[in-house]
Order: C-alpha cells, then sequence, then structure tokens
C-alpha cells in the first residue's frame, strides 16, 4: 500500500473536532453528560489516529506534503489557500496536541461531572466540551497551516476558546466578576501580542510578496541580506506575538489569572498546548529567525530572563494552581531561550515532554482540589479556598495514586534523571553551555529554582499532616481521573526515550523539516551538576517546607532570611501593579476624559442640541395644526393667493 | 352680451368667489361652508361661460358641464359625510372636528 495517500487524511485533523462540537451543539445535552463527554473525546481521540496514519505516512515519505482544499483569498498577487502542511514538525505537534487532547478530554468528563454540580449549573457540560474540541480545531490548524494567514486564523481561533474557558464559570470569582476579569485580561494581553505576529504578517507579505511557507523560506536568506531592517522588525514583531501567546516578560501577566478557567482547561491550554504555539512559531519560522542574528538574541533573552523570572515568582505563591502557571512560564520560557539560540530540536523535545509531566501536574493538582472539595464536604468543615497549598498536607496517604503521579510529574519538572524533564531540559542547557555562557548561567540558576518550588509544593501538599478538616477527609478521585494521571505519568517518566543521548530519534525526525540541525550535545559535567542542583533544590525545599508546614496567617518561613526578595516573589514583583501605575490608569483617565468632556461634553451636545432645536421649530409650527378646518382652509387660500401674486408679478 | 362690457362679469365672478371663500372660512355650520363651496363653483363657472362667449370657444361650456356634474357628485359625497358626522357627534358644527389638531 503507498502510504503517501494518507497524506490526504490531514484536513480531517480539523474536521473531526468540528463536527464534533456541532454534534454536540444540535444536540445540546438532550442526550445526557455521558454522550457529550464520549462524543468529545472520541472526536479527539480520532484526530489522534489521523495523526497517527500521518506519522506512518511520513515514515516512508519524510519529506511531507501539502493538502490544499482550494483558494481562501485571491486578490491581485496575493494568492491564498486552504492548504494542510503535513511535515515531520508540524505532525509532531498534531500528536502532541491530540494526544495529551483526548487523555485531558477523558478526565474532563469526571471532573466536569464534579465541577457543574459544585458550580450549580448542569448545562454548561456540553457547552465545556463544545469549547474544548473548539480548541482542538484551532490548535491543530494552527499546526497544520501552510501560510502565515491560516496559521493565524488558528492563532486567534485558540485565543478565542481560551478566554470562553478561562471565563467559563464568568459569574464566579471574587466579587463574581473576577473570572470574567480574568479572561478579559487573557484576550486583551493576548490582543497585544495578535498585533505584532499581525504586524509580522504584514512586513512578510510586504517583503516577500507571499505568505506561503515554502515561498517566504526560500527568499528569507536573500531579503535578509537585502533588507536587514526589515527581516529584523519581522522577528521582532513575532517575538512581540510569541510574548503574548506563549506567556512570556512582558506580558506573562495573563497566563496566572487564567488559573480562574476549569483545571483541565488550565492542563490542555495553559500548559500543554496553546501556550507552546509561540514556541512552534518560531520554530516554524527557523529560516528566517536564523538568518537574523539580531532577533534571534532577543528571543533568546526573553526566554531567559522569563525562566528565571517566573520561576522565583512560582517559589512564593500559596495557591497549587498558580505554582503552576509560573512554573509554566518559566519552563516556556527554556522553550524559547532554545528557539532564540537556534536548538530548534531540544525546544520541540521540551515542548513534548513538558506537555507530558505539566499536564499531568495541573490535572492532579485537579484531582487534589476536587479532593479537598470533597473532603470539605464530607467533615462539614468550614469554607476553606481548596487550592491553598497551606490547607492541605498529608494527602500522600489520602491520594496515595494522585500522589505518585505527582511526584513523578513533580520529579520530571524538576529535571530528575532519569525522568523526561532531565533529557529534554539538560539538552536546552547543554546547548546554552556551549554557546551562551550567561544563558547558560541563569537558566542553571532557574533550573535551582524549579526543584526548589516543586519540593515546596510536595511538602506543602503531599507530606506531613493534614493542616485542615477537608484535607483529613479528601478522598482518592474515580477511575476516570486517575487513568488518565498514571498514562500520562508513564510519559512524562519515559518521554525522554524519544531523544536519549545516542539514539536522537527526534532529532532524524525533525531534521526532515529544520534540514540540518545542531547535534545535540550530552555533556556529562553539565548533566551531572544541573542534576545535583536539582537534588539540591528538591532537598532544600524538603527541609524548609517539610518539617515546618506553612499555617494560614502565618509567614512563610523564607520569609525572614529574604526579606523583601521574598516579598517581591509573593506578590509576582509587582508586575500588575506596576501596569496597573504606568498603564491601566492613565489609560482609565484617558478613557474617562473620552467619555467626559469629548463624549458627553461636545458629540452628545451637538446631537442634543440638534434634537431640543428640532423639538422648539416642530412645537412653533405645530401651533398651525389646531384642528379647526376652517384655519387650514385659510392657510390654503392664503398660499394659493401668495403662489398666483408671484406667477402673476414676477 | 354686447352690451354689457367683460369686466362687469369677471367683477362679478370675483365678487361670488370671495363672498364664497370667506363664507368657507367663516361660517362654522358645514350647511353653509357647503353652500359657500358651492357658490365658488359657481363663480368660476361664470367665468367659463364668459370667457367661452369672448373667444367664441365652446370649450368653457363643456368643462361647465363637467364641473356641474362633479359639483353634485361632490355634494352627494359631502351630504352623506355630513350625516355620518351628525350621527357620530350629534352637531355638524365644523370647530368640533379638530381631532387631529397637533
Amino acid at each position: 500500500m503507498n502510504t503517501s495517500q494518507l497524506f490526504a487524511l490531514a484536513p480531517w485533523v480539523v474536521l473531526i473536532p468540528v463536527i464534533a462540537l456541532l454534534i454536540n451543539l444540535i444536540v445540546s445535552g438532550r442526550l445526557g453528560e455521558k454522550f457529550a463527554g464520549i462524543l468529545a473525546s472520541s472526536a479527539a481521540a480520532l484526530s489522534f489516529v489521523v495523526s497517527i496514519l500521518l506519522a506512518i505516512a511520513l515514515g516512508s515519505d519524510p519529506m511531507g506534503s501539502t493538502i490544499s482544499l482550494g483558494t481562501w483569498i485571491n486578490i491581485g498577487n496575493l494568492s491564498i489557500d486552504w492548504a494542510f502542511r503535513v511535515d515531520t514538525l508540524s505532525v509532531m505537534m498534531m500528536l502532541v496536541v491530540s494526544g495529551v487532547g483526548t487523555l485531558i478530554h477523558i478526565y474532563s468528563i469526571a471532573y466536569m461531572h464534579a465541577d457543574v454540580r459544585l458550580n450549580g449549573d448542569l448545562k454548561r457540560y456540553t457547552r465545556f466540551f463544545v469549547f474544548m474540541n473548539l480548541f482542538i480545531a484551532s490548535m491543530m490548524l494552527l499546526v497544520s497551516a501552510d501560510n502565515f494567514l491560516m496559521m493565524f486564523v488558528g492563532w486567534e481561533g485558540v485565543g478565542l476558546c481560551s478566554y470562553l474557558l478561562i471565563g467559563f464559570w464568568f459569574e464566579k470569582g471574587k466579587d463574581g466578576t473576577a473570572n470574567a476579569a480574568a479572561g478579559k485580561k487573557a484576550f486583551i494581553t493576548n490582543r497585544i501580542g495578535d498585533f505584532g505576529f499581525l504586524v509580522a504578517i504584514f512586513l512578510i507579505y510586504w517583503n516577500f510578496g507571499s505568505l506561503q511557507f515554502d515561498k517566504v523560506f526560500s527568499m528569507a536568506p536573500m531579503v535578509a541580506t537585502a533588507m536587514p531592517g526589515a527581516a529584523l522588525a519581522i522577528t521582532l514583531f513575532m517575538l512581540l506575538g510569541v510574548t503574548g501567546k506563549s506567556a512570556q516578560l512582558p506580558l506573562h501577566v495573563w497566563l496566572p489569572d487564567a488559573m480562574a478557567g476549569p483545571t483541565p482547561v488550565s492542563a490542555l491550554i495553559h500548559a500543554a498546548t496553546m501556550v507552546t504555539a509561540g514556541v512552534y512559531l518560531v520554530a516554524r519560522s527557523a529560516p528566517i529567525f536564523s538568518q537574523v542574528p539580531g532577533g534571534q538574541t532577543a528571543v533568546t533573552w526573553v526566554g531567559t530572563i522569563t525562566a528565571l523570572f517566573a520561576a522565583t515568582i512560582a517559589l512564593g505563591q500559596n495557591d497549587i494552581k498558580k505554582v503552576l502557571a509560573y512554573s509554566t512560564i518559566s519552563q516556556i520560557g527554556y522553550m524559547v531561550a532554545a528557539v532564540g539560540m537556534g536548538a530548534y530540536v531540544a525546544a520541540m523535545f521540551h515542548l513534548i515532554t513538558h506537555a507530558f509531566f505539566k499536564g499531568l501536574l495541573f490535572l492532579a493538582a485537579g484531582s487534589v482540589i476536587q479532593a479537598v472539595e470533597r473532603g470539605e464536604e464530607a467533615a462539614h468543615s468550614e469554607e476553606i479556598d481548596p487550592q491553598d497549598m497551606r490547607q492541605m498536607g498529608g494527602l500522600r496517604k489520602r491520594l496515595p495514586l494522585t500522589f505518585w503521579t505527582y511526584l513523578i510529574g513533580g520529579l520530571s519538572l524538576a529535571a530528575i534523571a532519569p525522568l523526561a524533564g532531565f533529557f529534554s531540559k539538560d539538552e536546552i542547557v547543554a546547548y546554552a553551555s556551549a554557546n551562551h555562557a550567561a544563558v547558560f548561567w541563569i537558566l542553571l540558576i532557574a533550573a535551582f529554582f524549579t526543584a526548589l518550588y516543586v519540593g515546596r509544593q510536595i511538602s506543602m501538599v503531599f507530606l506531613g499532616s493534614p493542616r485542615s478538616k477537608a484535607a483529613g477527609h479528601a478522598t482518592e478521585s474515580s477511575p476516570t481521573i486517575t487513568v488518565p494521571l498514571v498514562i500520562l505519568a508513564v510519559l512524562a517518566a519515559f518521554g525522554g526515550v524519544l531523544n536519549l543521548p545516542g539514539l536522537q530519534w527526534l532529532e532524524t525526525w525533525l531534521a526532515h523539516t529544520f534540514g540540518t540541525v545542531a547535534p545535540s550535545q550530552f555533556v556529562w559535567l553539565v548533566a551531572l551538576g544541573s542534576l545535583a542542583l536539582g537534588l539540591v533544590g528538591l532537598a532544600i525545599g524538603w527541609l524548609i517546607y517539610g518539617r515546618t508546614p506553612v499555617k494560614v496567617g502565618k509567614p512563610d518561613p523564607l520569609k525572614k532570611p529574604l526579606g523583601f526578595i521574598f516579598t517581591g516573589m509573593q506578590n509576582k514583583w509587582f508586575v500588575d501593579e506596576i501596569y496597573n501605575f504606568l498603564i491601566i490608569t492613565p489609560f482609565n483617565a484617558l478613557a474617562q476624559f473620552f467619555a467626559g468632556p469629548i463624549d458627553l461634553g461636545s458629540i452628545d451636545r451637538v446631537a442634543n442640541g440638534l434634537a431640543s432645536g428640532t423639538q422648539a421649530v416642530a412645537g412653533g409650527i405645530r401651533k398651525f395644526e389646531n384642528g379647526f378646518v376652517r384655519s387650514y382652509a385659510f392657510w390654503m387660500l392664503l398660499g394659493l393667493a401668495a403662489i398666483m401674486t408671484y406667477f402673476i408679478l414676477r | 352680451m354686447s352690451g354689457i362690457p367683460l369686466v362687469y362679469y369677471l367683477g362679478l365672478a370675483v365678487i361670488l368667489f370671495s363672498l364664497g371663500a370667506a363664507g368657507v372660512l367663516i361660517r362654522k355650520n358645514a350647511l353653509v361652508v357647503f353652500m359657500s363651496l358651492e357658490l365658488m363653483f359657481n363663480s368660476a363657472n361664470l367665468l367659463f361661460i364668459t370667457f367661452s362667449n369672448y373667444y367664441k370657444a365652446l370649450d368653457g361650456q363643456i368643462l361647465v358641464i363637467f364641473v356641474l356634474a362633479t359639483a353634485a357628485a361632490e355634494v352627494a359625497v359631502g351630504l352623506a359625510l355630513m350625516v355620518a358626522i351628525f350621527r357620530s357627534k350629534g352637531s355638524i358644527d365644523l370647530d368640533q372636528m379638530n381631532k387631529l389638531k397637533g
């Protein structure tokens, strides 16, 4: 059988979730929760199957293919197709999105069952799966696009789904507006990034005359030498898009707030897939970036600084999901730094393993949260924040399965050998050690902080004894939740074989897309050094937080020795406050000015003046309409006489 | 016709028309208003006939027949309206028909 015929299946990775979500929309929950959940999950699973078939086809024909569905836009010189690109990079992303996506869909069947009951709106169960399938479709569109504009459609689509799902319980949260505000914040912050990406697209069309990947990439060296300024602008605007979508400095502020969404959303969108879209964008545009050293340096430093910055904040958080959110920002910082340095394979490798272990960590955190909620109900305890790690403790015994999977995910995140995270992170660090000494040291410090906050989190959540009644009565989650955890734990543990030093399957696989890639090195000194650093970080985290657990109202043990530094970490280095002061307050004042003096004072006054003027004139004229027929007749006569006089005298 | 100058006819017509118009404007009773209207019609008719004779052309006389016919029809409709108004209002005072004022 000729496997290259399988390439024609590519559009189905997008179409299957779309069909499923349409069915769910039409049926709209009339067939029950089971139907909605299973339909959505099987759509994701079918997408995964299609992705596997595409991967098989690529196995025999690694150069891939482009499947065009027809012309989309055809104006003058601009011609854009609905075309799906099947190559090793895009199929790798499809496998990650649909694979992890399927597990998270299955997990959501049980998680949302409890969530809609807790929040008291059963009807939103179907809506959740519609949004999730829409997300899978948009993400698939993003990764399978063959031109920048189609990619942008997916890029916007995932942003929309992110907004919809962050604000899924839009009427909940502090003051009943916190969740809606979080969604709005994510959308607006993303908009700034999208603006950057859009400008980059315009510049690409302006300078290259096309948006199709192959054409643009083949012209990249020529354009970069002829117009270095334009090429630099393109990469920098793309970087702005990356910082928005992938929550890098300075646009990272939306991701921690995005934790207002249900936990499976945090796992799928805000950890495993959507936020890595920026990394994918840079990797996809590698032929452009590799021609612009200035752009590469900017990307590298944004990633590097973000990696350290977010890792320090993660250490000061008490919300179980917020820690993971900052950890995600930090880990994506690693990936962005890697793509900036040109280590595309290392970045993609870390993207995959991160999808495994961070998806796992979020799902396990969801399991912990619901366990605490159940405990709260069982113990009839006073209402507590089920996400506050200070209220937990001792869950190791109550939730053994969740604990072990969480431990695997956490150790993988802390890059402890031989788990997946160790190999992928080490590849990035090793590459940095050979090429960018400063980046190397910063990433190493960030790795230490990573291990520290992982140690802190695991100690606070699972070790010691329960610090609240709810934690003491927590019960293990159902198999629908734990089975995806176990599968992801296996992946997070053994995912490293994908690009094991010596085997380097991923490198060979991606080389078909990236062309010649710098071979990844495995430096024993770096590997052992970062491993030791990770173990020391974990140990310190355990020593501090495992022995003296933090309670609500008591200061953090690190508060005393670190002083104002820890205050900064706890308060996210006051970035939100700075933005409030520098941008939001002046912006609100400007809006107030436009709303008050400009709109109400000037524009409305003109409009109202016109209206009241008309009214006054009409009030005068209506005196003529007095209802007396004879008066009408008189005016008619007068008018007639006037007309006659005019005709006679002219 | 030969002895009386044209201007006498025209003067009579103007007087008749002015009387009619004044009647329409001043009187409140719908019936009197109707009669005044007829006066105005007939002043116009008088002019038609005068000029028809003066120019020795028959058109004016033909038009007069038309006007008479139209006026008859108009009176029929008008009187019917007046009966209807009287039934609903109990009066044909025109000043009470002021429901359409703005």
